[in-house]
């Protein structure tokens, strides 16, 4: 493959030929087929990607609201194209930033210019070295990784690209499926050929701080057997948008004996709707691991899925979810055994505070030919104040008796005994519920990369800053 | 001895009820007290209200550590003046492991930062002096630790905060003899290598034959029932509190 970096290609962003243009061309009416076929244009899809497009957009026309779960009616659906329209796009200047991202940044110790890259305005933050380095060592050991759109015009992947492409989750998944389907835009590609084990982590937070990616985009990984990866999606600073609609998607194929760790930190400003799908499918003996931290968004649904589809395939979900004040996270993960003796594990903490919501919802389905299997699902909510609320729904459809399934929630508050200990040892209230906190989320920084573990920590400290009130 | 804790006619509630009807007492410097009573008596109360629990209201009185009154201040701040508090149930904080929890406390009441390789020669000393395996310090703080293995955590905090006073409220109770030796082992460290004043609250003579008693104090109903010199708490429990206590009265 070329050494050339890509990097630049993701500029070329669905939004930037409409830069010129006068928003209140679009505000009066939906996504038009003119839209999508100028959106086709721009990116020079193939003809496959601009039909796909449009039968996309027929299905988002056709699709109703999603009315379960977290309300999404601060979400101005009728004008929808307003969210991707090229106001949204980074030609904001630092002033008009919110304070508190820009204390965040101040408090995670970020580079000025890439603050700014970070907050969608300003220069692109100079990580191409970097993203460069890390290419070149994955392409040494003939691993792909490269942004979606060049790879589709790339002859060696079209075919591969083609007939993965919103395969796993198809348009008519839901709503907001089908608008990804319409208008996606940037994300990563990554093919791992048989039997290559990549020890480096490839990590999207290089791909996402360039200009426009990161709101409709595209992640498409593909394992061959027995190869295995670690991708890390995201970074642990808040992205400001001003268009707060976050409609990603995800598809993972882990092939026989392959293993796939899919770590996401996502910090989205706090007027986003993260509405993003992840889904993975898995054949015999593979495995996928998912590490999810969610501390953004206004609403969140996420619920990423692993689909065992072959005999003792296996699935690892360990995520934690923090709500504060406004937000509403509804988080989970969804697990269906459809082979015999497939195993997974769900090992969540979710923490609410200063009025926050955060709902853990999850699905595991054990089909009739899943003889064998074993399914354990563990979740922990902590409430940090009266104010703050959790629920926990999980959901357990058994299709086999020979099978082994088992579920434990904990729902608790941090007990004044605990805070007087710390405080007991010189330890502030606010740094006593912190290190509670901290400890609380541990097993999850655990398997967090060390620099993540960190930021992580620090993320939790920022949060629980002035919650003792 | 100069006076280092003064408890000044000290009333206290819980939940609208009078725990602590007007308590005063004082610790001086280098000093050993005990403190006695039969359960129920406002042994805890008092020493968790000289630590500062929000849980304790204090409707009356006053309480001055080093001349200075800490009777509004939190926890925290009187452990930064050199406050301690040998917890009865010490608390189980999953998550953070014994020894990051004791390097974060003494940052917090020393004010500085201290290596990481001396911090840690420091812990394993105390450790030892302890008898306790060094593995415990990389556990979750208390989590999964037995009765016995608690109280040692308890007493590795004092000797690696160093406080001014340290208030022990029954760390011997529930331990077996050789637990006991250690934890009294400890406090002796801590007698002979930092010199501050104690309050011993205990219903086991066997933690206070290593020590000199300076003073006994003996509550009874949220009040000082008895005073008396080191050679009392030796007599009353040896021959039950009823004695002392109607004696006083």
């Amino acid at each position: 493959m070329s050494n050339k970096t890509q990097v630049g290609d993701i500029d070329r962003s669905l939004y930037d030929f409409r830069y010129d243009e006068d928003e209140s061309d679009f505000l009066d009416s939906g996504i038009t087929p003119e839209i999508i076929a100028e959106i086709s244009k721009e990116k020079n899809d193939p003809d496959w990607m601009r039909e796909f497009r449009l039968k996309s957009l027929g299905i988002y026309n056709r699709t109703p609201m999603v009315e379960w779960g977290a309300s999404i009616e601060g979400l101005d659906i009728d004008n929808i194209v307003t969210y991707i329209r090229p106001k949204s796009r980074m030609n904001t200047d630092w002033d008009s930033v919110p304070e508190d991202i820009k204390n965040t940044f101040e408090k995670l110790g970020i580079p000025q210019a890439e603050r700014e890259s970070l907050a969608g305005v300003g220069a692109q933050y100079d990580s191409e070295l970097v993203y460069h380095n890390v290419r070149e060592e994955a392409a040494q050991s003939g691993v792909v990784y490269t942004d979606l759109e060049s790879a589709m015009h790339d002859p060696k992947y079209a075919d591969i690209i083609k007939s993965h492409f919103m395969k796993l989750v198809p348009p008519t998944d839901h709503k907001f499926a089908a608008l990804h389907g319409a208008v996606w835009s940037g994300g990563s590609f990554v093919y791992v050929p048989k039997g290559v084990k990549l020890d480096i982590p490839l990590q999207s937070y290089f791909r996402l701080n360039a200009k426009g990616a990161g709101q409709f985009e595209h992640t498409l990984i593909i394992l061959e057997e027995n190869s295995s990866l670690h991708f890390i999606e995201g970074c642990s600073a808040p992205k400001y948008y001003e268009a707060g609609l976050h409609a990603g998607c995800v598809e993972l194929y882990v092939g026989k004996g392959a293993s796939l760790r899919y770590s996401t930190i996502e910090n989205w400003s706090k007027n986003m709707y993260n509405l993003n799908t992840k889904r993975a499918l898995v054949e015999e003996g593979g495995k996928i691991e998912w590490v999810s931290g969610s501390f953004g968004s206004h609403v969140s649904y996420l619920y990423p899925m692993s689909i065992l589809n072959g005999r003792g395939a296996s699935a690892e979900f360990t995520g934690i979810t923090f709500a504060g004040e406004g937000q509403d996270l509804d988080t989970g993960a969804k697990i269906v055994h459809n082979a015999p003796e497939t195993s997974s594990y769900m090992n969540t903490k979710s923490i609410s505070k200063s009025g926050g919501k955060s709902t853990f919802r999850s699905l595991v389905v054990i089909g009739e030919n899943a003889v064998g299997a074993k399914s354990s699902v563990n979740c922990e909510s902590l409430m940090l104040d009266r104010q703050s609320r959790s629920d926990t729904i999980p959901v357990i459809d058994v299709r086999t008796d020979k099978c082994d399934v088992g579920h434990e929630a904990k729902i608790g508050r941090i007990s004044d005994a605990s805070i007087f200990y710390l405080m007991s040892r010189g330890l502030s209230e606010e740094d006593a519920r912190a290190m509670i906190v901290r400890g609380f989320a541990d097993n999850v920084s655990k398997e967090l990369p060390l620099e993540y573990a960190v930021e992580m920590n620090n993320l939790i400290k920022l949060e629980m800053h002035g919650s003792v009130g | 001895m100069s006076q280092l804790l003064y408890v000044q006619d000290l009333t206290v509630s819980a939940e609208d009820k009078e725990l602590l009807h007007g308590i005063t007492l004082s610790v001086g410097e280098g000093e050993t007290h005990v403190l006695m009573g039969q359960n129920g008596a406002g042994k805890s109360t008092l020493g968790c209200t000289i630590m500062g629990s929000p849980e304790y209201a204090v409707t009356g009185g006053k309480i001055f550590f080093g001349g200075e009154d800490i009777t509004e201040l939190s926890a925290d701040k009187r452990a930064k003046l050199g406050l301690f508090l040998s917890f009865q149930n010490p608390v189980e904080i999953p998550g953070i492991t014994l020894s990051e929890f004791l390097r974060g406390a003494l940052e917090q009441v020393s004010g500085k930062r201290m290596k990481l390789w001396d911090f840690k020669k420091k812990l394993k000393a105390a450790m030892q002096v302890l008898d306790m395996d060094e593995s415990y310090a990389d556990r979750d703080l208390n989590v999964g630790f037995s009765g016995g293995e608690k109280k040692k955590a308890e007493i590795l905090q004092l000797l690696i905060l160093q406080p001014k006073l340290a208030i022990l409220d029954e760390t011997d109770s529930g331990l077996d003899v050789d637990a006991v030796k250690v934890v009294s082992k400890g406090i002796e460290e801590y007698r002979r290598s930092v010199g501050g004043s104690l309050i011993i609250i205990t219903h086991n003579d066997k933690i206070l034959s290593s020590l000199s008693v300076d003073k006994t104090h003996i509550l009874a109903d949220g009040r000082v029932a008895r005073e008396g010199d080191g050679q009392l708490a030796f007599d009353v429990l040896q021959n039950g509190f009823e004695k002392y206590i109607s004696e006083g009265k």
